[in-house]
């Protein structure tokens, strides 16, 4: 596709985003296919921009597109006699049409995203694929955008979605939501995936930028879309909580320059302070009940860190508590890093290294800069230069994004000239 | 009810077949510790539920032989798998079942899903289709 092409359809996926995960989902409940289901809805979308701007918009946008979409489909099944086979369409669609959930309030279409959602997070698909179906289908981005957010080049992300989406039809991956005794088995891989494009967003994994904000707030978006889907859930409040709680601080996190700011050097000023208000009531939902899950307690633990006025301030107890509790859900290197720094806050910066050494071994810990930094920083502080230098040293050597570099550089040159 | 939403799509049945396998160490199949009546019990489920369309145990390893051809035609004929082999199938089932989610819950019912044992879940590729 040349380049003025491919603007201009991502610039009309745009408008559409939300409206499109809508009709992908009605339209995968209806025809059973994905593929079907995609070609459909961009046909109708793109009808829409065709009419809408001369006869005007519809009184129910929702239900014109689908209606389109759904007519295209009927006549696409009536040529290809062996698509229409394969899906049984002519008898299903007389026969789903009353098994359709009610309609939003403020809307014209039945919501069926939630059952996409379990679909593009399946359990039997590649974990990194859960999050770019998620990406594609329901935050509705063009699979050039989807390979973007992933760094990957756009013939690879559309041959894993391919991939995917051929394991989806052709093992027959159900397209519906889990009765309650699965819930709690199948919404962990649907929180990772909406999860993973946020975290792929907010801290790329390698590249010149430190954050891509955008990938942040369409996983944000899915966040939302999720709460209102799954209101009783306390792990998608804590999910969308945490994300709030992280994103509050977005603007702090680099300098003018582009430089990375840590949490101990950032300006609190300027944290987003609804945002962290909006967060910090959804950690209320998160921690109330039963024993809270992984999300809803990393969750109080950021906001442990955004209520704080400065780093003296932070309720270091609570968050080295919150941290034992964490591991306890989830035992993991990366976490027993993270509660290392935190006893380093409470106890000194000897009572953090002790800690942080028992983890030197660690398999799961080769190759994560983070590790490396944190022994630097703790030993800095205790005045061991040499040792910081050589810390910070390989922390360089493992470390992806340019700020981080830039960053592990200078504290590198303040420890030798110290 | 095992599952919170009915199905909406009317469509025909799937075929999967559930390959149960055992890992292989030093050339020796390592045992689940199974046993023989928990794979009649198991069997006995499938065929009540009606998911059941045919399967079978396999010998054991001492009984496996390899053919392979060669581009010359020549047979080769060797005892046992390749001695690579890491994984052996101890038998099969193949079931009809709605959906990839039955055919999981099936695969982890069996006696072969615990301990040391995996079962592989495929669909069956139904080659032309008819209705």
């Amino acid at each position: 596709m040349p380049g003025e092409a491919a603007a201009v359809g991502s610039s009309v996926e745009a408008v559409f985003r939300e409206e499109r995960g809508r009709l992908l989902a009605s339209l995968v409940r209806r025809f059973g296919d994905l593929d079907l289901a995609e070609e459909v809805a961009s046909e109708a979308i793109e009808a829409a921009l065709t009419h809408w701007p001369t006869d005007g918009v519809p009184g129910r946008p929702g239900a014109w597109l689908l209606t389109t979409a759904r007519r295209r489909a009927v006549d696409r099944l009536r040529r290809d006699r062996v698509l229409a086979t394969r899906l049984a369409v002519l008898r299903a669609e007389a026969e789903r049409a009353d098994h359709a959930p009610p309609a939003d309030a403020d809307r014209d279409l039945p919501d069926d995203r939630l059952a996409l959602f379990f679909t593009c997070a399946h359990p039997a698909l590649a974990a990194q694929d859960r999050g770019a179906l998620t990406l594609r289908f329901l935050a509705g981005l063009t699979t050039t955008e989807v390979a973007r957010a992933f760094l990957v080049p756009p013939a690879t992300m559309a041959q894993r979605l391919v991939r995917a989406k051929r394991k989806i039809r052709d093992a027959r991956i159900p397209f519906r939501v889990p009765g309650p005794d699965e819930l709690p088995g199948r919404l962990p891989t649907v929180l990772q995936a909406v999860y993973s494009v946020f975290t792929e967003g907010y801290a790329a994994s390698s590249g010149p930028d430190l954050q891509r904000i955008d990938l942040a707030e369409e996983a944000i978006r899915l966040g939302r879309i999720l709460r209102r889907l799954l209101p009783a859930e306390r792990e998608v409040a804590g999910l969308l909580g945490l994300m709030l709680l992280v994103h509050a601080r977005r603007d702090a996190r680099t300098g003018p320059d582009g430089a990375l700011v840590l949490l101990d050097d950032q300006d609190r000023g300027r944290w987003d302070r609804p945002m962290i208000e909006e967060g910090c009531a959804l950690v209320v939902v998160a921690l109330t009940g039963r024993a809270p899950g992984p999300y809803g307690v990393q969750a109080a633990i950021a906001a442990l860190h955004d209520e704080a006025a400065d780093v003296a301030s932070t309720d270091w107890p609570q968050v080295v508590a919150l941290y034992d509790v964490l591991l306890g859900l989830m035992p993991s290197p990366v976490v027993a890093l993270n509660r290392a720094a935190a006893v380093a806050m409470r106890d000194g910066p000897e009572a953090g290294l002790a800690l942080l050494d028992e983890l030197a071994d660690d398999p799961r810990l080769r190759g994560h800069h983070p590790y490396p930094a944190a022994r630097a920083a703790l030993l800095r502080r205790l005045g061991r230069y040499d040792e910081a230098a050589a810390a910070y040293r390989s922390a360089l050597t493992l470390v992806g994004t340019e700020p981080e570099r830039a960053y592990l550089l200078s504290q590198l040159e303040e420890v030798t000239t110290e | 009810m095992l599952y919170g939403d009915t199905p909406h799509r009317e469509e025909p049945n799937v075929k999967y077949m559930l390959l149960f396998m055992s890992p292989m160490v030093d050339g020796e199949v390592v045992d689940n510790g199974c046993s023989f009546e928990d794979w009649i019990r198991y069997d006995r489920e499938m065929k009540d539920a009606g998911v059941w369309v045919s399967g079978h145990p396999l010998q054991d390893l001492t009984t496996c032989t390899t053919v392979q051809v060669g581009p010359d035609g020549d047979r080769t004929i060797t005892d046992g798998p390749f001695a690579e082999t890491r994984e052996l199938l101890g038998g099969y089932d193949i079931i009809d079942v709605p959906d990839l989610d039955a055919a999981l819950d099936w695969a982890a019912r069996s006696p072969g899903a615990v301990g040391t044992g995996s079962v592989q879940v495929r669909p069956i590729a139904e080659i032309d289709v008819q209705v």
